[in-house]
C-alpha cells in the first residue's frame, strides 16, 4: 500500500462558526476527513469551535476540542495530544490561516507536526497574490494589470494603470471581505483606506475592471504522483463583478466550446502544479471573454472550499474524502469511485442533468445595508437544484430558496415597481432574475437586456420561454390544458402550484389534470458517470421523463425532512439534528430517506442516509418522493421536526394528503404555533404568560400598547423567527414601527407583547414521548430578555438562576410538552421577572441550541427524539434529564463587518450567523473561551469607555467597581460619568459624545486611546451617535459589547485570561 | 412532430424529431458534456446515432473551426434538448439548420438516460427513429429488427478521401505517410503541428506505397465500423511492419493489433466521452483522455513482442500497445482529443522522437 506509514495520528481543524464566507461546507469537508482518516486506522484530533457542527459530535473523532481556533489554545492541544500532522485543507481559511501562523511561528517544527494536504510555501503562493500573480507570470498565464497598494499613494500610481472602473480586494481577509468596485476617486479612496485597514498585512490589491466578463470556476484534485483530474465546472450566471458566493451559477459550464473549455482545463492545471499544491482539491477562478479570447486567472484557493462542496453535490464526487486520502498517500488511481463502487476516482465525473446554484440572502434583517451585490460576499447560505434542463432547474432552484418564490414564473408577481426595472438590472441585487423575468415579459428583448446585466444570452432566452410557457398556460382553463404544453411546462420546472395560477384553478386540479395524462415524475441518480457504470448510491432527484430508477426497497422506511438554505435562524444546527436522526433511524434497522436542498450539508452528502432526494422542500417534490416510496416497503410516515420551521410549514398539507407525521402530531404544533390557542394551553396549566394582543388597525394598536404598558414588543402576526421585531417605549415609537417597518390593516395583524423589562430569558429544549419528559437542558442568556434568543450568549447548566425558580420552568415546560401531546423535541423560552417564570414560546421542533445542548450533556438528543417517533419510549431507551460535562457558554457570530453601513447593536431581531462554545470548569473560563472563540479579545489591561443608558445605570456602579478592580483605567460620556461619580465617589475621565465637539469618543478610538468599548444603546435619538462609534470600534476590531450583563461576565472573563486557559477533549469530559 | 426511437430488440423510448425525418443507425452514447459539433463530424461515428448524455445540446451554436470533417457522419443525434438560437459571439448558425442540411435527422426530448442505461446493459445495437408519419410504432419496430448489427461492417471506404493529398510543411524534417480510414482533422492538424510534412492516402493504398522511401513515418489513421471486416487494409498494415515507424490511433491501433496477429472483439457499449481515464504502464501516471471506440484489441490474442503500454483504469482493457524490438506504438484513445482533454497530446511528439531515433 503506498499510504504513509509515518502517520498514525492527525489533527484536523474545522472552520469554527458559521460565517458569511465561511458556513457549513466545512462541517461537510471535515466530516468527510475525519471519516476518510479513520477508515485507516488514524486516531484522529479535531480542533473547531462550533459546536453546531456535525463534525464534533464525539462519535467523529478520537479526541474532540470544541475549543477557540487560536495559536495558544492549538499549542496545548498539540503538546497534550502530540499527533503526527495537522490536516488544514478542509477547515476553510481559518483553518488555513491558523496552520500558516502555527507554522510561522515555529510550533509545529518545536513539536514535529506536519502539515499534509498542502504545504506553507503552496499556501502562501495560492493565497498571497503577490506571490501569484508573480507565479502566473511564469506559468505565462494572464492576470489582471494592476498590482499591490501598501499606502493611498501607492494605490493612485497603480489607477494610472487599470483605469476607472477598478477593483479593490484586501489581501486575506475572508470571503473577500472588505473589497470593492471604485468608479470614482472618491470611492477608490474610502475602499481603498477600507482594505488597508482590514488587511492583516495592510496590502491592498487594485486591478482593471473585467466587469461582465464570463466567469468560471474549476475544481481541480492532484496527487503525489502529480495525476491531476478536473472534478467539475461551475459557470457564474452573473459575470464577473458579482462575488462568485453570491452568483447564481450552473454546473456544468454550458456556455464554452470545446476549445474554450480546454485552454481552461489546462490553465487550472497548470495553476496548480505551479502552485505546488501536493495533494487534494484546490478551486480557481477565471474570467473569459469570448470577444478577444482572453483568460485571466483570478485566483486560485490551494483547499477545498464552498465551490468544492458544490461540486461534490453536484457531480456525487466526494472531493474532501478523496482529498484526505491523497493527502495520507494514495493515488488516485488507488481509490474507488465510491458512487460506482466499481471504477477509480481517477476519471473527471460527468453530468446528464444540469445544477443551478442560488444563494439566499437576508437583508431584510439589515434594513441599513444597501441590498446591492459586489465583490464582497453577502449571502448567508445557498440552495442547488437539479433538473434535466436548465428551465427545470433554474425553477426548482428559485422554490428552494424559500424566498416565497413559486419558481421564476409568478415570482414577487405584482410586487414590483416595474418603473426601476433598468436600475435593477444595471445594478444586481438579491431577486436579479425576478427583475429579469419581469423585464422579458414586459417586452425586453435579451439583446437590451445582456447589454445591462452582462449576462450571457442563452441564459436569458432560455428564461424567455419561461416567460412564453407562462403566456400560453394562461389561455387554458385547467380541464383544456394540452397534454402536450403541459409536459413542457413540467418539463421546464412549473409546478401544479405554479399552473393552477395562471390557468384559474387549484393545485390539486392541475395534479388531477396531470395524473389523468400519466404524467408523473420519475426518479433519476446522480452517479458522476451519466449511467455509464452501474452506480450503487441512492443520491435520487425527481424530474420529468420517461424512465425511472432506483425502485425503492421492500423496507420499513421513515422520511425526515431537511432544513433547506441556511438563513439567519436557521443553520447548521438543524442539518446537525437531521442528521443524528437520520444516524439513529438507520441503527433502528429502518430505511432513513432524507430530503434536503442544501449543498453545504452533511446530510445532503451521499452515504449519510440511505436514500437522498435531493429536491426542493416544496410540496408537490416532497409528495411525490412519498408517493413513490410508498409503493414498496412499508413506508412509516415523515419527520418533520428536525429541519427546524422550513419542514413544519410542510406538515399541515402533508397530513391532508394522508400522509403520517412521526412523532409530534399536527394538532400539538398547531397549538403550540398559534398563539391563541397557545394561550388558552397555558392559562389551562396556569403558566404565566406576558399579556399579548392582535391589534388590526393603528386606533387597535394604540389602545392595546397603552392597555399592556409600554414598553412593548411588537411584530407583524405573519412572520416567525424574530423577522422585522421591535421593542417600541412609547406610543411615537410605536406609530413610527408601524409607518416603517410593518403595515397594519384586517389581513396583517400585528401582535403586540409585554415587554419584559430587564428579564433573565431561559431557552429550555426537552424530549417527550407523550407520558415522560427529559430536558435536555436549561440554558440561562446573559443578555437580558429583549435580545433575541438567537443573539445572546448563554451558560448550561444556568448559572445564577434560583434552583426554585429553575424547577418552576422545569416543571411548567414538562407540564406543557405532556398537555401538548410533543412526541419528540421541543423548546421554551422563559423570561423571568420577579420571581414569576413567563412562558414567550413553544416550538414542538429541533431548536438551534439541541447541537449545543448534546455536546454540552453527551446525548444526541435529536436521535432520542427519532427513535420516540419510531416508537421507543424515553424508558426503554432509558434517557434522563440531561447533565452537564462542563460548564458551557454559547456564544455567537455577527455579520457586521460584511455591512459597514449597519449599526451593530442587538434587539428582537436576530442577526447572528453562528455560534461558538466555551467550555469550562467555571463560568468565568467558559465565557472567555466563547468570547475568544467568537473572536473577540478582550483586553487584559487598558481603558474602558463607558456610555451606558438609563435603564442600566442601576447596574453601572458594580460594573465600574469590578472593572477598577481589575485595574482597567475608566472613561465615560457626561451622564455616565456622574453617575459613577455620584453612586461610588469614583472620578473617570469624560470623553465628548461625537455631538459635543471635538475631541470626541470617535478621535480617542482612532488614536487608540481606548482599549474597549461598553456602549448600551440610548433608544432611537441617540442611535446616529452612538452608531458611530460602535461602527468605529467594529472597524478597528476594538471589542463592543453593547449589554451590561455581557459587560459583568466579560469582568470574570478577564479574571480567567490572566490565568491559564486549559483544554479538553469531550472524550475526557464525559 | 413526435417520433419513437426503436432499437433493433424492439426497445422503444419516445421523443420528438423537430426537423420532422427520421433515420438509422447503432445506437450509442457519449458521456462528453463539450464538443457536440466535432463528435457529430467525427468519421468515426459514421453508421452511428450518437446519444448525447448531456442534455442541453446546440447552446454555442456551429462554428466552421471545430468541424472534423467536411460533413456530419454520425447518422443521427439523440437529445434532451437542442438550443435554437445560439450563444456564442462566433457561432455561424445553429444546431437545427446545420443538420437539416445535411440532411442528420435529431430526436428531441429522448430519455437519454433511460436509453444510456439500457444500452450499457443490453449493449449497443442498431435503431430508428421512427416518426409518426411513418405508420405504427409495430411497422417501426419490425423495420428495426431487420436492422444490421455493426460487427461485420467495413466503414472505412465510405470514410476515407478518395485521393492522395498533400499537407505541406517547407523544409520539414519528417515526411509522413498517413493512411486514412477515416481520420480526424485534429489529428492531422497535430500530426502537423510537430512540424512534418504529411500526405495522405486513401484506404486501400498498398504498403508499397505507404513505405516508399520518401516517408520517415507511417500514421494510422482513427475510423469507423469494424476493424475486423477491414482485411485488406489489415494486410497492407502488416506488409508496413518492420520497414519504418509506426504511430497508430485507435482503428489505426486496432488494425496494428490484427497485423501483429492478433484479434479484437466488440465492447458490450463502448468507450465514448472526454473522460476516460487510462494508467501509463510505464510511469505509473493517469491520463484523461477522449475515446470513441466500440472495438478493442483482445490481450490475450497478442503475440509476445508486442507489450502492453496503457489500460483503462475502469475495465482494464487495452489502451496502448508497443512492439518491443520495432518503432511502432499505438493508442485506441485519442490523444488529439477534440473534444476533450489534452493529456495524451505528447503522443504526437513522442512519433517525432521516435522517428529521430530510428533515422538517426
Amino acid at each position: 500500500m503506498p499510504k504513509r506509514t509515518d502517520l498514525s495520528s492527525v489533527l484536523v481543524l474545522g472552520s469554527g462558526p458559521i460565517q458569511i464566507g465561511q458556513a457549513c461546507e466545512f462541517d461537510y469537508s471535515g466530516t468527510q476527513a475525519l471519516k476518510a482518516l479513520r477508515e485507516e486506522g488514524i486516531r484522529t484530533i479535531l480542533l473547531n469551535s462550533n459546536p453546531a457542527s456535525i463534525m464534533t459530535d464525539p462519535i467523529r473523532a478520537d479526541a474532540t476540542y470544541i475549543e477557540p481556533l487560536t495559536l495558544s489554545i492549538l499549542e496545548k492541544i498539540l503538546e497534550k495530544e502530540r499527533p503526527d500532522a495537522i490536516l488544514p485543507t478542509v477547515g476553510g481559511q481559518t483553518a488555513l490561516n491558523l496552520a500558516l501562523e502555527a507554522a510561522k511561528s515555529g510550533l509545529l517544527d518545536r513539536l514535529g507536526v506536519k502539515l499534509i494536504g498542502a504545504q506553507v510555501e503552496a499556501i502562501e503562493k495560492g493565497e498571497d497574490r503577490a506571490q501569484f500573480k508573480d507565479l502566473m507570470d511564469e506559468l505565462g498565464l494572464e492576470t489582471c494589470k494592476g498590482g499591490f497598494a501598501h499606502t493611498l499613494e501607492e494605490g493612485h500610481e497603480l489607477l494610472k494603470v487599470t483605469g476607472f472602473p477598478a477593483i479593490l480586494r484586501p489581501s486575506f481577509t475572508l470571503g473577500g471581505s472588505g473589497g470593492g468596485i471604485a468608479y470614482n476617486i472618491e470611492e477608490f479612496d474610502t475602499i481603498l483606506r477600507r482594505g488597508l485597514d482590514l488587511s492583516p498585512i495592510t496590502q491592498v490589491l487594485v486591478e482593471e475592471s473585467i466587469l461582465g466578463w464570463k466567469e468560471f470556476e474549476l475544481e481541480v484534485v492532484r496527487d503525489l504522483d502529480d495525476n491531476v483530474v478536473i472534478i467539475c465546472s461551475i459557470e457564474n450566471i452573473d459575470p464577473m463583478g458579482v462575488h462568485t458566493g453570491d452568483s447564481i451559477t450552473v454546473a456544468p459550464a454550458l456556455t464554452l466550446t470545446d476549445p474554450e473549455y480546454q485552454t481552461m482545463r489546462n490553465a487550472a492545471i497548470a495553476v496548480i502544479r505551479g502552485v505546488g499544491v501536493e495533494t487534494g482539491g484546490s478551486n480557481v477562478q477565471f474570467a473569459f471573454q469570448p470577444e478577444t479570447g482572453r483568460l485571466i486567472v483570478v485566483e486560485m484557493n490551494p483547499r477545498v472550499s464552498r465551490s468544492s462542496a458544490l461540486a461534490s453535490k453536484a457531480t456525487g464526487f466526494p472531493i474532501a474524502w478523496v482529498a484526505t486520502k491523497l493527502a495520507l498517500g494514495y493515488r488516485l488511481w488507488e481509490l474507488p469511485n465510491v458512487i460506482t463502487g466499481k471504477t477509480k476516482a481517477a476519471f473527471e465525473p460527468v453530468l446528464d442533468y444540469v445544477v443551478v446554484k442560488m444563494p439566499r440572502f437576508t437583508f431584510e434583517k439589515f434594513p441599513q445595508a444597501s441590498p446591492v451585490l459586489g465583490t464582497q460576499m453577502k449571502s448567508v447560505g445557498e440552495a442547488m437544484s437539479i433538473g434535466r434542463s436548465f428551465q427545470e432547474a433554474l425553477q426548482k432552484a428559485m422554490r428552494s430558496l424559500e424566498c416565497g418564490h413559486p419558481g421564476l414564473a409568478g415570482a414577487m408577481e405584482g410586487k414590483l415597481d416595474l418603473s426601476c426595472i433598468k436600475e435593477h438590472l444595471l445594478t444586481p441585487g438579491p431577486e436579479r432574475m425576478v427583475w429579469i423575468y419581469q423585464a422579458l415579459k414586459a417586452g425586453h428583448t435579451v439583446n437590451s437586456i445582456v447589454s445591462l446585466t452582462g449576462i450571457s444570452a442563452w441564459f436569458l432566452r432560455e428564461m424567455e420561454e419561461i416567460v412564453e410557457l407562462e403566456g400560453r398556460l394562461r389561455g387554458f382553463s385547467v380541464e383544456h390544458l394540452p397534454e402536450e404544453l403541459l409536459e413542457k411546462a413540467k418539463r421546464s420546472g412549473f409546478t401544479d402550484a405554479q399552473i393552477a395560477t395562471f390557468c384559474g384553478a387549484t393545485e390539486a386540479q392541475v395534479a388531477g389534470r396531470r395524473e389523468a395524462l400519466g404524467l408523473f415524475q420519475v426518479a433519476k441518480r446522480v452517479d458522476t458517470c451519466a449511467g455509464e457504470f452501474v452506480a450503487e448510491t441512492p443520491y435520487l432527484y425527481q424530474t420529468w421523463d420517461e424512465c425511472s430508477e432506483a425502485e425503492p426497497s421492500d423496507r420499513p422506511k421513515a422520511m425526515v425532512l431537511g432544513s433547506g438554505p441556511n438563513r439567519i435562524g436557521q443553520g447548521v444546527e438543524f442539518d446537525c439534528c437531521c442528521v443524528q436522526a437520520v444516524e439513529a433511524i438507520r441503527a433502528a434497522g429502518v430505511e432513513a430517506i432524507l430530503v434536503n436542498c442544501n449543498p453545504e450539508t452533511v446530510s445532503t452528502d451521499f452515504d449519510t442516509s440511505d436514500r437522498l432526494y435531493f429536491e426542493p422542500l416544496d410540496f408537490e417534490s416532497v409528495m411525490a418522493a412519498i408517493d413513490r416510496e410508498s409503493r414498496n416497503g412499508n413506508f412509516l410516515g415523515v419527520f418533520a421536526q428536525f429541519g427546524g420551521q422550513t419542514p413544519l410549514k410542510l406538515a399541515s398539507p402533508l397530513e391532508a394528503a394522508g400522509v403520517k407525521l412521526l412523532g409530534t402530531p399536527l394538532k400539538a404544533i398547531l397549538d403550540a404555533e398559534d398563539r391563541e390557542r397557545y394561550g388558552q394551553v397555558l392559562s389551562k396549566l396556569n403558566v404565566p404568560a406576558a399579556e399579548w394582543g392582535m391589534a388590526r388597525s393603528m386606533d387597535e394598536a394604540r389602545v392595546l400598547a397603552n392597555r399592556i404598558s409600554y414598553p412593548v414588543m411588537v411584530r407583524p402576526s405573519f412572520v416567525l423567527g424574530g423577522r422585522a421585531m421591535a421593542v417600541v417605549f412609547d406610543e411615537k415609537g410605536l406609530e413610527r414601527y408601524v409607518r416603517e417597518a410593518a403595515a397594519v390593516d384586517e389581513t396583517q395583524p400585528v401582535l403586540i407583547d409585554r415587554y419584559l423589562d430587564g428579564a433573565q430569558e431561559l431557552d429550555v429544549d426537552l424530549v417527550c414521548d407523550g407520558k415522560d419528559v427529559a430536558i435536555a437542558g436549561v440554558m440561562a442568556h446573559i443578555e437580558e430578555a429583549g435580545v433575541h434568543s438567537g443573539d445572546s450568549y448563554a451558560v448550561f447548566p444556568p448559572m445564577g438562576v434560583e434552583e426554585g425558580i429553575l424547577e418552576t420552568v422545569k416543571d411548567y415546560s414538562r407540564k406543557l410538552a405532556l398537555e401538548l401531546g410533543v412526541k419528540g423535541l421541543m423548546n421554551l423560552q422563559w423570561a423571568l421577572k420577579d420571581g414569576v417564570a413567563y412562558c414567550l414560546e413553544a416550538n414542538p421542533r429541533a431548536s438551534r441550541t439541541v447541537p449545543f445542548l448534546s455536546k454540552a450533556t453527551g446525548k444526541d438528543w435529536a436521535g432520542i427524539a427519532a427513535r420516540i417517533g419510531l416508537g421507543q419510549s424515553l424508558a426503554e431507551q432509558g434517557v434522563k434529564d440531561g447533565q452537564p460535562l462542563a460548564v458551557a457558554v454559547k456564544g455567537v457570530v455577527f455579520p457586521f463587518a460584511k455591512f459597514p453601513e449597519v449599526d451593530p447593536v442587538l434587539g428582537p431581531e436576530m442577526k447572528s450567523t453562528g455560534e461558538v462554545m466555551g467550555l469550562g470548569s467555571t463560568f468565568g473560563e467558559a465565557y472567555a473561551k466563547a468570547l475568544l472563540a467568537a473572536g473577540i479579545r478582550i483586553p487584559l489591561e487598558g481603558k474602558v469607555f463607558l456610555s451606558v443608558n438609563k435603564n442600566d445605570k442601576a447596574k453601572l456602579p458594580e460594573l465600574a467597581t469590578r472593572l477598577a478592580g481589575l485595574g482597567f483605567q475608566l472613561c465615560g460620556t457626561e451622564g455616565t460619568a456622574r453617575h459613577i461619580e455620584e453612586t461610588l465617589g469614583m472620578k473617570i475621565q469624560r470623553i465628548n459624545k461625537v455631538a459635543e465637539g471635538r475631541p470626541h469618543a470617535v478621535d480617542l478610538l482612532k488614536n487608540g486611546d481606548i482599549q474597549w468599548v461598553i456602549n448600551t444603546p440610548m433608544g432611537r435619538s441617540a442611535y446616529q451617535d452612538e452608531g458611530s462609534i460602535r461602527k468605529e470600534a467594529l472597524r478597528l476590531k476594538i471589542p463592543c459589547l453593547t449589554n451590561l450583563n455581557a459587560a459583568l461576565a466579560a469582568c470574570e472573563a478577564v479574571e480567567t485570561l490572566r490565568k491559564e486557559l486549559r483544554v479538553r477533549s469531550l472524550q475526557e469530559l464525559s | 412532430m413526435r417520433a419513437h426511437l426503436i432499437l433493433k430488440d424492439g426497445k422503444t423510448f419516445r421523443g420528438k424529431a423537430p426537423l420532422g425525418f427520421g433515420g438509422s443507425g447503432e445506437a450509442v452514447f457519449t458521456t462528453s458534456m463539450t464538443g457536440y459539433q466535432e463528435i457529430l463530424t467525427d468519421p468515426s461515428f459514421a453508421g452511428q446515432m450518437v446519444c448525447m448524455t448531456f442534455p442541453e445540446q446546440g447552446i454555442y451554436g456551429i462554428h466552421h473551426n471545430l468541424n472534423e470533417a467536411a460533413r456530419p457522419w454520425a447518422t443521427a443525434l439523440l437529445c434532451r434538448r437542442m438550443t435554437g438560437v445560439p450563444d456564442h459571439v462566433f457561432a455561424e448558425g445553429d444546431m437545427g439548420t446545420w443538420l437539416r442540411r445535411h440532411r442528420v435527422p435529431v430526436m428531441t426530448e429522448l430519455d437519454t438516460r433511460g436509453l444510456t442505461q439500457y444500452l450499457r446493459d443490453k449493449g449497443a445495437q442498431p435503431g430508428l427513429i421512427w416518426t409518426e408519419s411513418e405508420g405504427s410504432l409495430e411497422a417501426g419496430v419490425a423495420a428495426a429488427a431487420d436492422l444490421a448489427e455493426m460487427t461485420g461492417q467495413a466503414l472505412a471506404p465510405e470514410v476515407s478521401c478518395a485521393a492522395r493529398y498533400d499537407i505541406p510543411t517547407p523544409g520539414a524534417r519528417f515526411r509522413v505517410a498517413v493512411l486514412d480510414g477515416g481520420i480526424k482533422d485534429s489529428i492531422l492538424k497535430q500530426l502537423h503541428a510537430t512540424g512534418c510534412h504529411l500526405e495522405v492516402f486513401p484506404w486501400d493504398t498498398p504498403a508499397s506505397e505507404l513505405t516508399d522511401k520518401r516517408f520517415q513515418g507511417l500514421f494510422l489513421s482513427n475510423g469507423p465500423g469494424d476493424p475486423a471486416a477491414l482485411q485488406g487494409m489489415r494486410k497492407e498494415v502488416e506488409a508496413c511492419i518492420g520497414k519504418l515507424p509506426i504511430f497508430g490511433i485507435c482503428l489505426g491501433h486496432q488494425l496494428l493489433g490484427h497485423a501483429f496477429g492478433g484479434s479484437t472483439f466488440k465492447l458490450k457499449f463502448g468507450h465514448r466521452g472526454a473522460n476516460q481515464p487510462v494508467l501509463d504502464l510505464a510511469t505509473g501516471r493517469v491520463e484523461i483522455t477522449a475515446q470513441n471506440h466500440g472495438f478493442a484489441v483482445d490481450e490475450a490474442s497478442l503475440p509476445s513482442e508486442i507489450e502492453v503500454t496503457h489500460r483503462h483504469l475502469s475495465d482494464d482493457t487495452v489502451e496502448g500497445l508497443r512492439h518491443k524490438n520495432l518503432p511502432i506504438f499505438s493508442m485506441q484513445h485519442h490523444p488529439e482529443a477534440s473534444p476533450g482533454p489534452h493529456d495524451a497530446r505528447h503522443a504526437f511528439g513522442k512519433f517525432v522522437a521516435m522517428m529521430e531515433q530510428y533515422h538517426a
